[in-house]
């Protein structure tokens, strides 16, 4: 069947400079109870790869480098 | 890939709250037993606590209340549909487990003297004990299960329990959500502590995963024991929460109410008497939110400052921490304004409501080997610290059932046949996302199952449930982690089914809104005065039957039956 991509805002904000994925760390990928970050294989830095964000911040609290930001989903805002 | 394969002694499904504590006991009670807990997500964060909890609920603490004032408080609030042995036990372990929780680290309110510092919440007894440290939760759980050597299987989602050829528990079948594969775990006992059906409405923002429930909490255990035969009760009682209009957490009445707030309507006065959440007090909550003096609202604009920063303090840093950051978007300050409420999408909760898989005082199912605690077992208002006690009952339960049972053969029918159906949505190219399926099916669940509830609406309901059904072949999944939602399209699917069979099976009102059927406006006793249970028959057909109330072991006096039907507050008549 057809299907298209739609653009979705998504509220969790990874800050790529202090992000130390690239050195082996998976601590948020880990932490998100709806298993929704990922990191990036050629930038090797953590980013939130589904929309299905419960806004309830152990990603943000368990990141050692503090490099996450969860913002309350747009819809919510 | 190769298959996952295990063979256990006690299984926990479940590393939310109950869960972790029934592998606990179950290697106390032999710490020669193998178990394993399974987790769909990482159990160091997983589950309603996630991030910690502000406070118990229902602390059953010597000086402050009795385990008999308890079991009566619930009874009436939950209008009589009350097992009310399970309730029983509970009271009588809670402050031990209290205790026990001390002991290991958890860090409670107490007054200047080392008391518990106990609050009034409920509308006869007081049990709210505070915690506002209580966000280290988890990590207290997670060091005891390193403690007793529970072994901790994460990122694995079970997707049917596994039967013996005489009904009884052989163990599960799972799925790894990361990589997409399929495995089977043999035990001689499992213990279901999934939690709620918290992604059966639809939140009114339309945002799929801002529930109230932790959306994981699919309804996963409920759909798990139905297809294994168990019998399930009151589902028909669901579980609607006051929350902050677009947010998914409560203001919260039961940590601001000791301290002076209160559930206000435009106006700011009080309309309920007492803020304990029952479906009595949602119904006046629903009646005044639809009322001429809507909406409704937490008011706290009247206190301290100091009040207020303590307040602040509790609400933001547990629970639902980005609490803050939500009334930081909206530019609201609790010193200036009223915090606008609405009420919740419905789920299936015993923790809350009355909504579960029936078990009796030992936290066991009516499926030989199979147990349940949590959220998701019928015990009403069982909330978390009724987590923690059945979880302890269920690890002993079931430590003590494996100890006395073989394990049973593996049936290669039930396997290869959930083999095809869980791994299905791989091999279908260009089929629906599950995504997509799930929104149509939970705001179908908003259009014909909310209450108030109507006879025709819930069997149109029915009928959509039925081409959503069918669709369920249709569905594809891109990789392993929309393979995960698919499977649980399939338990919110069941849920849904169950939560409409129920409710047209009870041709009365009971429990307030929770169940307000607007063709049988009253309570009648003397037709459903009993359990409403559900389970599967032997056609493989949703059938639902009565279950008799065991007789009281606390009778009621007249004056406390009537007290959850007098919520409302009655203006004083005008001097004339």
């Amino acid at each position: 069947m057809p299907m298209t991509l739609n653009r979705v805002s998504v509220p969790v904000t990874v800050d790529e400079d202090a992000c130390i994925a690239d050195k082996g760390c998976t601590v948020c990928v880990e932490s998100c109870p709806l298993d929704l970050l990922a990191i990036d294989l050629l930038k090797k830095k953590a980013f939130m790869k589904f929309d299905e964000c419960w806004y309830c911040l152990p990603c943000e609290k368990d990141c050692p480098t503090q490099a996450i930001r969860v913002d309350i989903p747009y819809l919510l805002r | 890939m190769s298959d996952m394969f295990a063979e256990v002694d006690v299984l926990v499904i479940g590393g939310g709250t109950a869960g972790p504590m029934a592998a606990v006991k179950a290697k106390e009670k032999n710490p020669a037993l193998k178990v394993m807990l399974l987790e769909k997500a990482n159990v160091k964060r997983s589950g309603a606590i996630s991030m910690g909890m502000d406070g118990l609920n229902n602390a059953v603490i010597p000086g402050h209340a009795t385990p008999e004032q308890y079991v009566k408080e619930i009874t009436v609030a939950n209008d009589g549909i009350v097992n009310q042995k399970t309730v029983m036990a509970y009271a009588q372990e809670s402050f031990n487990m209290i205790n026990q929780l001390d002991r290991w680290g958890v860090k409670f309110e107490k007054d200047e003297t080392g008391d518990y510092a106990v609050k009034k919440v409920h509308h006869i007894g007081t049990y709210v004990l505070p915690m506002p440290e209580g966000h280290h939760m988890k990590k207290v759980l997670y060091r005891q299960l390193k403690k007793a050597r529970v072994e901790i299987t994460n990122r694995y989602m079970a997707t049917r329990l596994l039967l013996d050829a005489n009904g009884a528990i052989a163990g599960a079948m799972v799925l790894d959500t990361r990589e997409g594969t399929f495995g089977v775990i043999r035990a001689k006992s499992v213990i279901l502590c999934t939690g709620a059906a918290g992604r059966l409405g639809l939140p009114s923002s339309g945002y799929l995963f801002g529930t109230y429930e932790n959306p994981t909490n699919a309804g996963d255990g409920y759909a798990l024991a139905y297809h294994a035969g168990a019998e399930l009760s009151g589902i028909e009682c669901y579980q609607i929460n006051p929350l902050i209009k677009d947010y998914n957490g409560p203001s919260c009445a039961y940590v601001t109410g000791p301290f002076g707030g209160y559930t206000a309507n435009s106006k700011g006065e009080r309309f309920i008497e007492c803020d304990y959440w029952s479906g009595q007090m949602m119904m006046e909550f629903y009646k005044e939110l639809e009322g001429g003096n809507g909406p409704v609202f937490l008011k706290m604009d009247h206190l301290a400052e100091e009040t207020i920063g303590t307040i602040e303090h509790i609400l933001h840093s547990n629970e639902r921490p980005s609490r803050g950051r939500f009334h930081e978007g909206r530019h609201l300050d609790y010193r200036q304004g009223m915090v606008e409420m609405h009420i919740s999408e419905i789920g299936l909760c015993s923790g809350h409501s009355a909504s579960g898989v029936w078990v009796d005082e030992h936290a066991a199912t009516t499926v030989p080997g199979l147990y349940a605690a949590g959220d998701l077992a019928c015990v009403p208002h069982n909330y978390m610290l009724g987590a923690f006690v059945y979880g302890q009952f269920a690890g002993q339960s079931a430590a003590e059932y494996a100890m006395s049972h073989e394990l049973p053969a593996v049936d290669d029918v039930q396997v290869e046949a959930e083999r095809k159906r869980v791994l299905a949505p791989l091999s279908v190219v260009d089929g629906l996302p599950p995504a997509q399926v799930e929104y149509k099916l939970r705001r179908f669940v908003n259009d014909y199952l909310q209450p108030p509830k109507v006879t025709k609406k819930m069997e149109i309901g029915l009928d959509r449930f039925a081409e959503i059904r069918a669709d369920l072949d249709s569905m594809s999944a891109a990789n392993p982690h929309e393979l995960m939602r698919a499977m649980e399209v399939h338990f919110i699917l069941d849920c849904a089914e169950m939560a409409a069979h129920a409710s047209l099976y009870r041709t009365e009102s009971r429990w307030g809104l929770y169940h307000y059927r607007v063709e049988h406006p009253e309570k009648d006793d003397a037709d459903w005065f009993c359990h409403a249970q559900l389970k599967k028959n032997e056609a493989g057909e949703m059938t639902c039957f009565k279950r008799p109330i065991e007789p009281y072991i606390v009778e009621l006096d007249d004056e406390e039956k009537d007290a959850y039907n007098r919520l409302r507050v009655v203006k004083q008549a005008e001097a004339a």
